[in-house]
């Protein structure tokens, strides 16, 4: 128990030390095209909860669509 | 020292290295502050909506967002239809939401209070991202708490009495990875799980089951809902880059829950700016679901099981969406203490079937129910369309 305790340690802090020496195959310089409004997610804040409120009031599903809010659902 | 602590040391060591990799810092978005009108129509219902939204930064670090909103229901779905009154109702809504960076961690707290004549909900959430692994990795946790006072109204519209029937509480845990695949690619994947306790059922719809001794050969009956649920909802997105300036994007959701339901949703959208004045969005959305393992259209007799459900969002359907938005930079250079206002005006067609709820709006023809055998009306199926426009100034 101990031993393979020790060894998720070693491997797990080997793992995030690669991780920090990953160099960002995506330079900052290069994300011009990401930083455009149009590739946002939710450009149109009340927009989006709105629609999704719509279809949460009709539907029998819900969630990760990063909407917090209330209400019955009634309308 | 004993196992306990050495492994909760390393675990410690573990966090702190990974957060060794933090680097430069994460940005909040600019302030705007937006006015939001909509109209909803179908089913029977005409809903509109009207909203306020200001965000501000009080510094490079710290940004107070407030909104407010309030729609107006009128008109009669389906149930009412078929118990025979009108809806008439008014929710408003608002919202508090603070937002704080430090480093490549975001922290969010909000509050939101919806407010109707027979349903109150309180409902909190607090949540974080972190950029990491060259700020080409975002990775966010969340949880909301959601308190609802369930009551009905008993009057008319005009005159309501409202009965205040309990309470439902509702625990949402959020997590996602958003990742940066190439310098046109950008993929994420969100998980939800929400947990429900109390009162879970819509007080104003009912169950029908089967009754010889009336004439239209079935009675209606109240529904009685498990008093848990949980749902777990998988979303995986990703967003492309189009070598014209333009973007793409598909995203799918899987949802299953404790109550049977499995639900799929595909969505593609396609986003084309034209000059630096004008942006057209269209939107194609598929969603379906079965039916919750407690939900009947027609129950052989009331109490025929544990759990009776006849509402319409439990059965078995489909809908489909079509949605095509504009959006207009009337100040592209900005004005006043503008940087740029743009104007946006979203047409959206839903239309909705459904594959064992009938419509039962007949009820009260002559002959009894119009004609119709308990069970042999046409399937229920409404078109909605929703219009929203809004104007939306940045400084």
């Amino acid at each position: 128990m101990r031993a393979s305790l020790k060894l998720v340690v070693v491997v797990g802090g080997l793992l995030l030390l690669e991780a920090c020496s990953i160099q960002p195959w995506v330079k900052p310089y290069e994300r011009d095209r990401l930083a455009d409004p149009i590739m946002s997610w939710d450009r149109d804040a009340i927009s989006g909860a709105y629609l999704d409120h719509v279809y949460e009031s009709r539907e029998g599903s819900r969630g990760a669509t990063g909407t917090a809010g209330g209400g019955c659902g009634c309308n | 020292m004993t196992l306990v602590p050495r492994h909760l040391s390393r675990l410690a060591a573990l966090a702190a290295l990974s957060l060794i990799c933090v680097a430069g810092a994460a940005v909040l978005p600019d302030d705007r502050a937006d006015l939001f009108y909509s109209t909803y129509k179908g089913g029977g219902m005409d809903i509109t909506g009207e909203s306020v939204l200001v965000r501000k930064k009080f510094s490079e670090n710290f940004a107070v967002e407030a909104n407010y909103f309030v729609d107006k229901v009128s008109g009669a779905s389906i149930d009412v239809l078929s118990q025979a009154s009108v809806i008439k109702d008014e929710r408003k809504q608002k919202s508090l939401s603070v937002d704080y960076i430090h480093d490549k961690t975001q922290y969010n707290v909000s509050y939101t209070n919806s407010t109707e004549r027979d349903y109150i909900s309180n409902t909190t959430h607090a949540s974080l991202s972190q950029d990491m692994f060259g700020d080409l990795t975002t990775v966010s946790l969340g949880f909301t708490y959601s308190h609802n006072t369930v009551g009905e109204n008993n009057g008319t519209a005009n005159a309501p009495v409202i009965s205040w029937l309990g309470h439902a509480t509702s625990r949402s845990f959020e997590g996602g990875v958003s990742q940066i695949v190439t310098r046109n690619l950008i993929a994420g994947v969100t998980v939800e799980v929400i947990t429900d306790q109390g009162l879970l059922s819509n007080p104003y719809r009912s169950i029908r089951f089967l009754d010889p001794l009336v004439p239209l050969g079935y009675s209606l009956g109240t529904q009685v809902y498990p008093n848990t649920h949980t749902s777990t909802a998988v979303e995986t997105r990703a967003k492309y880059y189009l070598p014209y300036r333009a973007a793409a994007s598909v995203s799918y959701r899987y949802f299953s829950d404790t109550w049977g339901i499995r639900a799929n949703t595909i969505e593609l959208d396609y986003t084309q700016p034209v000059s630096n004045k004008w942006i057209f969005e269209g939107r194609v959305r598929h969603y379906s679901q079965n039916a919750a393992t407690f939900y009947s259209d027609l129950f052989p007799f009331a109490g025929s099981q544990n759990f009776e459900a006849r509402d319409q969002n439990l059965a078995a359907s489909t809908n489909n969406t079509f949605d095509g938005k504009v959006t207009y930079a009337f100040a592209p250079e900005g004005f006043l203490i503008f940087k740029r206002a743009t104007a946006s005006f979203d047409v959206t067609r839903i239309t909705f079937k459904y594959s064992d709820f009938r419509n039962i709006k007949y009820y009260n023809d002559t002959p009894a129910g119009g004609g119709y055998q308990p069970g042999t009306e046409p399937l229920y199926a409404f078109d909605a369309m929703v219009y929203q426009f809004y104007i939306s100034m940045f400084f």
